[in-house]
Protein backbone atom coordinates (compact mmCIF):
# COMPACT_ATOMS: atom_id res chain seq x y z
CA UNK A 1 0.00 0.00 0.00
CA UNK A 2 1.75 3.25 -0.83
CA UNK A 3 1.66 5.95 1.29
CA UNK A 4 -0.82 8.22 -0.64
CA UNK A 5 -3.28 5.68 -0.77
CA UNK A 6 -3.15 5.22 2.90
CA UNK A 7 -3.58 8.61 3.63
CA UNK A 8 -6.85 8.05 1.50
CA UNK A 9 -7.82 5.26 3.55
CA UNK A 10 -7.45 6.83 6.85
CA UNK A 11 -9.05 9.94 5.46
CA UNK A 12 -12.23 7.81 4.29
CA UNK A 13 -12.59 6.01 7.97
CA UNK A 14 -12.37 9.76 9.58
CA UNK A 15 -15.08 10.93 7.22
CA UNK A 16 -17.37 8.06 7.70
CA UNK A 17 -16.27 8.29 11.87
CA UNK A 18 -17.54 12.01 11.65
CA UNK A 19 -20.52 11.66 10.01
CA UNK A 20 -21.91 8.87 12.22
CA UNK A 21 -20.84 9.69 15.58
CA UNK A 22 -23.19 11.50 17.39
CA UNK A 23 -22.34 15.05 18.14
CA UNK A 24 -19.85 15.15 15.99
CA UNK A 25 -19.05 17.70 12.92
CA UNK A 26 -16.93 17.07 9.30
CA UNK A 27 -13.91 19.20 8.45
CA UNK A 28 -16.28 20.98 5.60
CA UNK A 29 -18.84 21.97 8.73
CA UNK A 30 -15.68 22.53 10.70
CA UNK A 31 -14.58 25.20 8.03
CA UNK A 32 -17.41 26.97 8.19
CA UNK A 33 -17.22 27.27 11.71
CA UNK A 34 -13.87 29.16 11.65
CA UNK A 35 -14.68 32.49 11.11
CA UNK A 36 -17.67 32.73 13.72
CA UNK A 37 -15.34 30.64 16.51
CA UNK A 38 -12.62 33.35 15.87
CA UNK A 39 -14.74 35.99 16.55
CA UNK A 40 -16.22 34.25 19.49
CA UNK A 41 -20.10 33.72 18.18
CA UNK A 42 -20.36 30.32 18.20
CA UNK A 43 -22.96 28.87 20.78
CA UNK A 44 -21.06 26.91 23.56
CA UNK A 45 -22.70 23.71 21.63
CA UNK A 46 -20.97 24.61 18.52
CA UNK A 47 -17.43 25.38 20.26
CA UNK A 48 -17.99 22.29 21.73
CA UNK A 49 -18.00 20.48 18.87
CA UNK A 50 -15.74 22.32 16.57
CA UNK A 51 -13.25 21.75 19.68
CA UNK A 52 -14.02 17.82 19.47
CA UNK A 53 -12.95 18.16 15.77
CA UNK A 54 -9.78 19.96 16.36
CA UNK A 55 -8.77 17.61 18.84
CA UNK A 56 -9.47 14.41 16.41
CA UNK A 57 -8.52 16.12 13.19
CA UNK A 58 -5.02 16.89 12.47
CA UNK A 59 -5.45 18.19 9.43
CA UNK A 60 -8.27 20.86 10.64
CA UNK A 61 -5.55 21.94 13.18
CA UNK A 62 -2.77 22.77 10.88
CA UNK A 63 -4.80 24.67 8.69
CA UNK A 64 -6.47 26.88 11.44
CA UNK A 65 -2.50 27.25 12.51
CA UNK A 66 -2.00 28.27 8.87
CA UNK A 67 -5.30 30.31 8.75
CA UNK A 68 -5.00 32.17 11.48
CA UNK A 69 -1.32 33.04 10.87
CA UNK A 70 -2.40 34.41 7.63
CA UNK A 71 -4.19 36.66 9.29
CA UNK A 72 -1.53 38.23 11.42
CA UNK A 73 0.70 38.10 8.69
CA UNK A 74 -1.79 40.12 6.22
CA UNK A 75 -2.17 42.47 9.45
CA UNK A 76 1.10 42.97 10.16
CA UNK A 77 2.94 43.19 6.28
CA UNK A 78 0.67 46.77 5.91
CA UNK A 79 1.90 48.15 9.22
CA UNK A 80 5.64 47.41 8.80
CA UNK A 81 7.75 49.98 8.36
CA UNK A 82 8.45 49.49 4.51
CA UNK A 83 5.16 49.63 3.08
CA UNK A 84 5.87 51.85 0.00
CA UNK A 85 4.92 55.26 1.59
CA UNK A 86 4.85 57.94 -1.16
CA UNK A 87 6.60 60.49 0.30
CA UNK A 88 7.10 61.70 -3.26
CA UNK A 89 3.42 62.76 -2.82
CA UNK A 90 3.64 65.04 -6.23
CA UNK A 91 3.35 68.79 -5.08
CA UNK A 92 1.23 69.61 -8.14
CA UNK A 93 -1.53 67.18 -6.43
CA UNK A 94 -1.27 69.65 -3.35
CA UNK A 95 -1.27 72.44 -4.99
CA UNK A 96 -4.30 71.67 -7.00
CA UNK A 97 -6.22 70.81 -4.15
CA UNK A 98 -5.55 73.58 -2.67
CA UNK A 99 -6.62 75.75 -5.81
CA UNK A 100 -9.70 74.26 -5.58
CA UNK A 101 -10.49 74.73 -2.11
CA UNK A 102 -9.19 78.38 -2.79
CA UNK A 103 -12.00 78.46 -5.67
CA UNK A 104 -14.53 77.21 -3.56
CA UNK A 105 -13.75 80.01 -0.46
CA UNK A 106 -14.23 82.27 -3.49
CA UNK A 107 -17.38 81.02 -5.06
CA UNK A 108 -18.56 81.19 -1.22
CA UNK A 109 -17.64 84.48 -1.20
CA UNK A 110 -19.67 86.02 -3.89
CA UNK A 111 -22.77 83.95 -3.00
CA UNK A 112 -22.72 85.50 0.30
CA UNK A 113 -22.14 89.15 -1.23
CA UNK B 1 -11.74 51.17 13.66
CA UNK B 2 -8.21 52.03 14.54
CA UNK B 3 -7.59 54.04 17.78
CA UNK B 4 -6.64 57.58 16.39
CA UNK B 5 -3.11 58.71 16.86
CA UNK B 6 -3.93 62.15 15.69
CA UNK B 7 -3.40 64.83 18.22
CA UNK B 8 -6.46 66.11 19.75
CA UNK B 9 -5.59 69.72 18.28
CA UNK B 10 -9.10 71.61 17.04
CA UNK B 11 -9.39 71.06 13.27
CA UNK B 12 -10.67 74.26 13.06
CA UNK B 13 -7.70 75.91 13.69
CA UNK B 14 -5.93 74.31 10.93
CA UNK B 15 -5.38 76.10 8.11
CA UNK B 16 -6.06 74.27 4.28
CA UNK B 17 -2.30 73.95 3.95
CA UNK B 18 -1.12 71.92 6.78
CA UNK B 19 -3.93 70.09 7.09
CA UNK B 20 -2.71 68.72 3.71
CA UNK B 21 0.39 68.35 4.07
CA UNK B 22 0.11 66.66 7.31
CA UNK B 23 -2.26 64.20 6.02
CA UNK B 24 -1.68 63.20 1.84
CA UNK B 25 0.74 61.04 2.88
CA UNK B 26 -0.60 58.36 5.10
CA UNK B 27 -4.33 58.73 3.13
CA UNK B 28 -2.50 57.99 -0.36
CA UNK B 29 -1.38 54.90 1.29
CA UNK B 30 -4.96 53.95 2.45
CA UNK B 31 -6.28 54.78 -1.16
CA UNK B 32 -3.58 53.10 -2.54
CA UNK B 33 -3.87 49.72 -0.91
CA UNK B 34 -7.40 49.91 -1.92
CA UNK B 35 -7.15 50.99 -5.61
CA UNK B 36 -3.77 49.74 -6.26
CA UNK B 37 -3.07 52.17 -8.66
CA UNK B 38 -1.51 55.12 -7.84
CA UNK B 39 -2.92 57.53 -10.18
CA UNK B 40 -6.34 56.16 -9.14
CA UNK B 41 -5.50 56.90 -5.50
CA UNK B 42 -4.46 60.41 -5.87
CA UNK B 43 -7.71 61.32 -7.62
CA UNK B 44 -9.77 59.64 -4.38
CA UNK B 45 -6.89 61.36 -1.90
CA UNK B 46 -8.37 64.77 -4.17
CA UNK B 47 -11.55 64.37 -3.82
CA UNK B 48 -11.31 62.99 -0.04
CA UNK B 49 -8.92 66.20 0.80
CA UNK B 50 -12.00 68.55 -1.31
CA UNK B 51 -14.83 66.79 0.42
CA UNK B 52 -12.60 67.07 3.47
CA UNK B 53 -11.75 70.73 3.72
CA UNK B 54 -15.29 71.44 2.09
CA UNK B 55 -16.71 70.39 5.64
CA UNK B 56 -13.71 71.48 8.17
CA UNK B 57 -16.50 73.52 9.90
CA UNK B 58 -19.11 70.85 10.32
CA UNK B 59 -16.47 68.63 12.21
CA UNK B 60 -17.43 67.68 15.18
CA UNK B 61 -14.74 67.61 17.51
CA UNK B 62 -15.74 64.38 19.38
CA UNK B 63 -14.45 62.76 16.58
CA UNK B 64 -10.88 62.70 16.36
CA UNK B 65 -9.40 64.39 12.62
CA UNK B 66 -7.56 61.21 11.53
CA UNK B 67 -10.38 59.09 12.30
CA UNK B 68 -12.87 61.20 10.22
CA UNK B 69 -10.12 61.83 7.31
CA UNK B 70 -9.80 57.81 7.01
CA UNK B 71 -13.23 57.26 6.81
CA UNK B 72 -13.29 60.46 3.76
CA UNK B 73 -10.55 58.60 2.00
CA UNK B 74 -12.19 55.53 2.22
CA UNK B 75 -15.27 56.24 1.22
CA UNK B 76 -13.39 58.30 -1.77
CA UNK B 77 -11.64 55.21 -2.98
CA UNK B 78 -14.75 53.25 -3.03
CA UNK B 79 -16.67 55.41 -5.10
CA UNK B 80 -13.67 55.49 -7.44
CA UNK B 81 -13.44 51.88 -7.60
CA UNK B 82 -16.80 51.54 -8.37
CA UNK B 83 -16.61 53.83 -11.46
CA UNK B 84 -13.70 51.66 -12.89
CA UNK B 85 -13.54 49.29 -14.98
CA UNK B 86 -12.78 45.99 -13.21
CA UNK B 87 -9.42 43.94 -13.20
CA UNK B 88 -9.09 41.01 -15.14
CA UNK B 89 -9.75 38.38 -11.69
CA UNK B 90 -9.44 34.76 -10.97
CA UNK B 91 -12.44 33.15 -9.74
CA UNK B 92 -11.80 32.61 -5.64
CA UNK B 93 -12.74 29.23 -5.99
CA UNK B 94 -9.61 28.25 -7.27
CA UNK B 95 -7.79 28.63 -3.62
CA UNK B 96 -10.36 27.41 -1.46
CA UNK B 97 -10.11 24.44 0.93
CA UNK B 98 -10.67 21.28 -0.82
CA UNK B 99 -12.70 18.42 0.85
CA UNK B 100 -13.34 14.63 -0.44
CA UNK B 101 -16.64 12.98 -0.97
CA UNK B 102 -16.90 12.18 2.88
CA UNK B 103 -16.35 16.20 3.99
CA UNK B 104 -13.30 15.26 4.90
CA UNK B 105 -10.20 18.09 4.63
CA UNK B 106 -7.86 17.24 1.92
CA UNK B 107 -4.23 19.55 3.11
CA UNK B 108 -0.60 18.34 3.00
CA UNK B 109 0.69 18.30 6.45
CA UNK B 110 2.59 21.30 8.07
CA UNK B 111 5.94 20.69 9.87
CA UNK B 112 5.91 24.46 10.53
CA UNK B 113 3.81 27.77 10.50
CA UNK B 114 6.35 30.46 10.49
CA UNK B 115 6.29 33.27 12.86
CA UNK B 116 5.16 36.47 11.69
CA UNK B 117 8.17 37.88 12.73
CA UNK B 118 10.11 35.26 10.18
CA UNK B 119 8.29 36.64 7.42
CA UNK B 120 8.44 40.37 8.13
CA UNK B 121 11.87 40.39 8.43
CA UNK B 122 12.59 39.11 4.73
CA UNK B 123 11.75 41.71 2.54
CA UNK B 124 10.79 39.35 -0.40
CA UNK B 125 8.10 37.45 1.80
CA UNK B 126 6.66 40.82 2.81
CA UNK B 127 6.28 42.21 -1.06
CA UNK B 128 4.65 37.98 -1.70
CA UNK B 129 1.89 39.13 0.85
CA UNK B 130 1.02 42.45 -0.65
CA UNK B 131 1.35 41.13 -4.16
CA UNK B 132 -1.02 38.18 -2.65
CA UNK B 133 -3.70 40.56 -1.25
CA UNK B 134 -3.66 42.28 -4.45
CA UNK B 135 -3.96 39.38 -6.50
CA UNK B 136 -7.67 38.87 -5.03
CA UNK B 137 -10.37 39.43 -6.66
CA UNK B 138 -11.68 43.09 -5.68
CA UNK B 139 -15.08 41.75 -3.87
CA UNK B 140 -13.07 39.78 -1.66
CA UNK B 141 -9.62 42.02 -1.12
CA UNK B 142 -12.03 44.69 -0.18
CA UNK B 143 -13.30 43.13 2.60
CA UNK B 144 -10.38 41.73 3.59
CA UNK B 145 -8.56 44.95 3.80
CA UNK B 146 -11.28 46.98 5.26
CA UNK B 147 -11.79 44.04 8.23
CA UNK B 148 -8.45 42.91 8.82
CA UNK B 149 -5.97 45.57 7.94
CA UNK B 150 -8.24 48.93 8.61
CA UNK B 151 -9.82 47.31 11.55
CA UNK B 152 -12.98 48.11 10.74
CA UNK B 153 -16.29 46.29 12.39
CA UNK B 154 -18.70 43.74 10.10
CA UNK B 155 -21.99 46.99 10.54
CA UNK B 156 -19.21 49.68 9.20
CA UNK B 157 -17.65 46.97 6.11
CA UNK B 158 -21.87 46.26 5.62
CA UNK B 159 -22.76 50.07 5.57
CA UNK B 160 -20.26 50.59 2.96
CA UNK B 161 -20.50 48.15 0.85
CA UNK B 162 -24.74 47.91 0.67
CA UNK B 163 -24.36 43.88 1.67
CA UNK B 164 -25.75 41.89 4.30
CA UNK B 165 -23.48 41.28 7.20
CA UNK B 166 -23.85 37.74 6.00
CA UNK B 167 -22.28 38.39 2.94
CA UNK B 168 -19.64 40.18 4.69
CA UNK B 169 -18.48 37.81 6.57
CA UNK B 170 -18.95 34.68 3.79
CA UNK B 171 -16.51 37.22 1.68
CA UNK B 172 -13.88 37.49 4.93
CA UNK B 173 -14.19 34.09 5.05
CA UNK B 174 -13.46 33.24 1.37
CA UNK B 175 -10.90 36.22 1.18
CA UNK B 176 -8.97 35.05 3.91
CA UNK B 177 -8.60 31.09 3.21
CA UNK B 178 -7.11 32.34 -0.36
CA UNK B 179 -5.05 34.49 1.14
CA UNK B 180 -3.68 31.47 2.97
CA UNK B 181 -3.49 29.54 0.34
CA UNK B 182 -1.60 32.07 -1.84
CA UNK B 183 0.71 32.88 0.85
CA UNK B 184 1.27 28.48 1.70
CA UNK B 185 5.04 28.78 0.35
CA UNK B 186 5.71 31.99 2.52
CA UNK B 187 3.96 30.23 5.49
CA UNK B 188 5.93 26.79 5.40
CA UNK B 189 9.03 28.94 4.90
CA UNK B 190 9.67 28.18 1.38
CA UNK B 191 10.57 29.96 -1.80
CA UNK B 192 8.19 31.34 -4.19
CA UNK B 193 8.88 31.49 -7.75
Amino acid sequence: MTESTKIGTMRRLKGVMLKRVHGMITCREFDEFINAYLDDELTSKERTRFKMHLFMCRECRDYLAAFERTIEVGSAVFNSSDEPVPNDVPESLINTILKIREGDEHAGDKKEK
Amino acid sequence: MQPDQSSSQDPGKISAETLVRDNIGWMMVVAQRLLIDRSLAEDAVQDALISALKHLDDFEERAKLKTWLHRITVNAALMKLRKIKRRAEQSIDLYQPEFDQNECRIEAPWTQVKSVEDILENEQRRTQVRSAIAQLPDDYRIVLLLRDIEGYSTSEVTAWLDISAHNVKIRLHRARAALKKLIEPVLRGEVLS
